[in-house]
């Protein structure tokens, strides 16, 4: 039966399909689907781990066991699991192993637009590369295939357009291979120096072999269309090139990038009177089109940043775009924002309020730098606020200590601030850090993590206690404030700015968008009694906002938080 | 021929209900279909977008400036925002709430005056409505998506409300089955 599902839902089930039984990843967009989806199947052991790193050394555990397994991260994801991937290509697998990196070209998610091509070429591993749904499905059965066959791990790339997007796909059956046997290899596992020389030339042999197969293997095919332009491509590229082309051009259409084909290109070159690469990002096809001796266009026409589109391919080619019709008037932006009762938004304020230097990380959070709370300094990567405060403090001294703070979540603390935090007990700093405890892992839409006391399956699952944990490593000053009072928020922050040691703020309040979270009524302005002072404004309420002068609550938004209440002197701001 | 519907609107107002049903319901029809979606962190209260393309044969999942057929926008000022998407004969069906963005509430900016009248202007076909207050006649806030859809399946002579009414009730969950489908029918209608 066709059905309409999204490139992340049909890897899954190509996952089901193939018989894979364990997967375990850390939610990142434009990856998250896969996993979630996989633990819809009740036949498929799924879990989310604490973060990338621990999620592949999981999988790569149950390779070795003899399962088929798999493990999902967004790109910058890959940096963090770079460590085990790159010598679980030395070591290879036992039974089949399949690593989901989604990159994310024009960023709608993300803290950059690394291209997670460079990975799989550095760590010499293969990848493959789907342009639509029912490749997702196709490729992630052959990837565990191609991870036995040349004993591998393999890596498919998604990128957002294709995780995200539905197109039809045909279901078919499960069919799990029989377990592997388990037997002990030192000489293939274990790699300390002795083992590890031998297992590089068999990597190297593994690629010559991967590229002899990628010159005929279905994964990458011509498609005739004259020979006056030759295209090569791959990804989501592929659909723009040929909303454009039609059959106009002949396309190489890639559906492994690494390694990639010699001879398949060369005879493709030959056959076409111009050859152009279409590739998102970094020049990656390009540039192993050119070391093959050929002349071909690539990057001097098409932009390395951004994402493409079918307009942005037929402009950059000399081909028409549609017209279009525009208004004169300049659109008011509507970025991302907070969400209406968001617990972070009571702490922003008061760190805002009190001129207080913030180094952020990476979570819903991170949009306390958006205007008007504007309360970030910095934001880099999962857990490098704990860390960078530490070193900003150890740069400055008493100058900085009392008005800096670190802010992280409780999914992102356990991800990779537990080893920042460890470094300031350690290396003492005296540094204030912010747990914002929201009691989910919320910009990625919800999934459970090693704080939140649930599984994947939302089961009963091990809860680590973050006084405890903190407190167990050291600091004596641990506290826990509830982010929707002002004042106790404000009274804790100055506190422990100005302490001469160590401590912790747990700002604890669970995401207002949570099913378990029952909301107040939404709060009412008295015309009246509001004196248009726009004090409640300074938070950034997307429920509030003015009509004539005076404040107006919008009712379908409003939980009644009562963060607006506590700024408003005139009593304007009432309950249900 | 490939028809794009461009499905515009604000962060949480329901748009991937909207999406769903119309690819269950193009799917049923015979078309190849393709749906790409906004999730993470552009969902939290910002402008989101979905494309809905449907025809023999989709190649690329987005919709880009000058090829929507319709644009089914749940917020006036997203509808107007993404005008430049619109093929010149193209149609745009609004729901007429106003949410204000952040540049508007903190005092930045303005929010656009008459844009209904200034898309008419520029002789673009607009079809307006309150739909939140249609939404709130069938019995929730939520159901501002199926007023919308009613209002869109007017434009659709090749479908059948039957056709309609059989992806509503597969999308959405049993017991908003009969809210969702006096939304449909009062958007249909009115």
């Amino acid at each position: 039966m066709k059905q309409l599902m999204l490139g992340n839902q049909a890897f899954a089930r190509g996952l089901y399909e193939a018989g894979c039984e364990v997967v375990s990843s850390y939610p990142g967009t434009p990856s998250t689907e896969v996993t979630e989806e996989a633990a819809k199947f009740e036949e498929i052991y799924c879990e989310w781990a604490p973060n990338e790193k621990v999620a592949m050394e999981v999988a790569f555990g149950a390779s070795l066991a003899g399962k088929r397994s798999f493990c999902g991260m967004k790109h910058v994801g890959l940096n963090v699991a770079a460590d085990p991937l790159y010598t679980a290509a030395y070591t290879g697998v036992n039974a089949g192993l399949v690593v989901c990196v989604a990159d994310d070209a024009g960023m709608h998610s993300s803290q950059n637009e690394q291209d997670s091509r460079h990975h799989a070429i550095a760590s010499k591993v293969p990848m493959l590369e789907p342009s639509d749904s029912a490749e997702s499905l196709a490729f992630a059965k052959l990837a565990f295939e191609i991870s036995e066959e040349f004993d591998t791990p393999v890596i498919m790339k998604m990128c957002t357009r294709v995780a995200h997007s539905q197109s039809v796909v045909e279901i078919s059956d499960r069919v799990v291979p029989e377990m592997k046997a388990y037997e002990k290899n030192i000489q293939k596992y274990v790699m300390m120096p002795g083992n590890a020389i031998r297992r590089h030339p068999v990597v190297e042999e593994r690629m010559k072999k991967l590229t002899e197969w990628a010159e005929t293997c279905e994964l990458n095919r011509v498609e005739k269309g004259g020979t006056s332009l030759g295209i090569i491509t791959s990804s989501t590229s592929y659909q723009y090139a040929k909303e454009v082309y039609g059959e106009d051009a002949s396309i190489l259409k890639l559906g492994m990038v690494n390694p990639l084909p010699v001879k398949l290109i060369k005879d493709f070159a030959d056959s076409v009177d111009r050859l152009i690469v279409i590739e998102e990002l970094d020049p990656i096809i390009e540039n192993h089109v050119k070391s093959l001796g050929i002349q071909v266009s690539g990057k001097d026409l098409l932009p390395i940043c951004g994402e493409f589109s079918q307009n942005l391919i037929a402009k950059a080619l000399g081909k028409e775009i549609p017209e279009s019709v525009s208004l004169e008037d300049t659109m008011p932006a509507r970025p991302p924002l907070m969400c209406a009762g968001c617990p972070h938004r009571g702490l922003f304020y008061v760190l805002s309020k009190n001129k207080v230097t913030v180094l952020g990380d990476i979570g819903c959070y991170t949009l306390g730098a958006v205007a008007p709370l504007s309360a970030m300094d910095m934001t880099l990567c999962m857990g490098a606020s704990i860390s960078s405060i530490h070193g900003f403090n150890k740069a400055r001294g008493a100058e900085t200590e009392g008005k800096t703070v670190a802010v992280i979540g409780d999914s992102t603390f356990m991800h990779s601030g537990m080893t920042g935090l460890a470094n300031i007990a350690y290396n003492q700093s005296n540094s204030t850090v912010i747990i914002l405890d929201n009691s989910i892992t919320g910009m990625t839409g919800h999934q459970q993590n090693p704080t939140t006391g649930y599984n994947i399956k939302g089961d009963p699952a091990g809860k680590i206690d973050l006084e405890a944990l903190c407190k167990a490593m050291g600091f004596e000053r641990v506290r826990v404030v509830d982010p929707y009072n002002l004042e106790e928020t404000e009274a804790a922050v100055k506190e422990e700015l100005a302490v001469c040691e160590p401590s912790v703020i747990i700002s604890r309040r669970p995401c207002a968008l949570l099913k378990t979270v029952k909301h107040n009524a939404p709060y009412t302005c008295d015309k009246d009694k509001c004196k248009s002072c726009k004090a409640c404004m300074r938070i950034g309420c997307p429920a509030l906002s003015l009509k004539d002068g005076k404040v107006v609550v919008d009712a379908t938004l409003c939980v009644g938080c009562g963060v607006c209440k506590q700024l408003c002197k005139f009593d304007a701001l009432k309950e249900g | 021929m490939t028809k794009n519907i461009m499905i515009v609107g604000v962060g949480g107002q329901g748009s991937l209900l909207a999406s769903k049903l119309l690819g269950r319901l193009l799917l049923d029809a015979g078309f190849d279909v393709k749906v790409s979606e906004v999730h993470g962190m552009s969902q939290r209260g910002g402008s989101v977008v979905t494309y809905v393309r449907f025809g023999e044969k989709v190649y690329s999942p987005i919709i880009d400036k000058g090829e929507a057929d319709y644009i089914v926008s749940f917020e006036l000022l997203e509808a107007a925002r993404y005008v430049e998407y619109l093929k010149p004969e193209g149609k745009i069906v609004v729901n007429t709430q106003t949410i204000d963005p952040m540049p508007v509430i903190t005092g930045a900016m303005e929010y656009p005056e008459n844009l209904v009248e200034k898309m008419q202007a520029k002789g673009i076909y607009v079809d307006a409505m309150d739909c939140l207050k249609l939404a709130n006649e069938a019995g929730s806030s939520k159901a501002v998506n199926l007023v919308l859809m009613g209002k869109l399946s007017k434009y659709f002579d090749e479908i059948p409300e039957e056709k309609w009414i059989e992806a509503i009730k597969v999308c959405v969950p049993p017991k908003f089955v009969e809210l969702n489908l006096k939304a449909f029918e009062l958007g249909k209608n009115n």
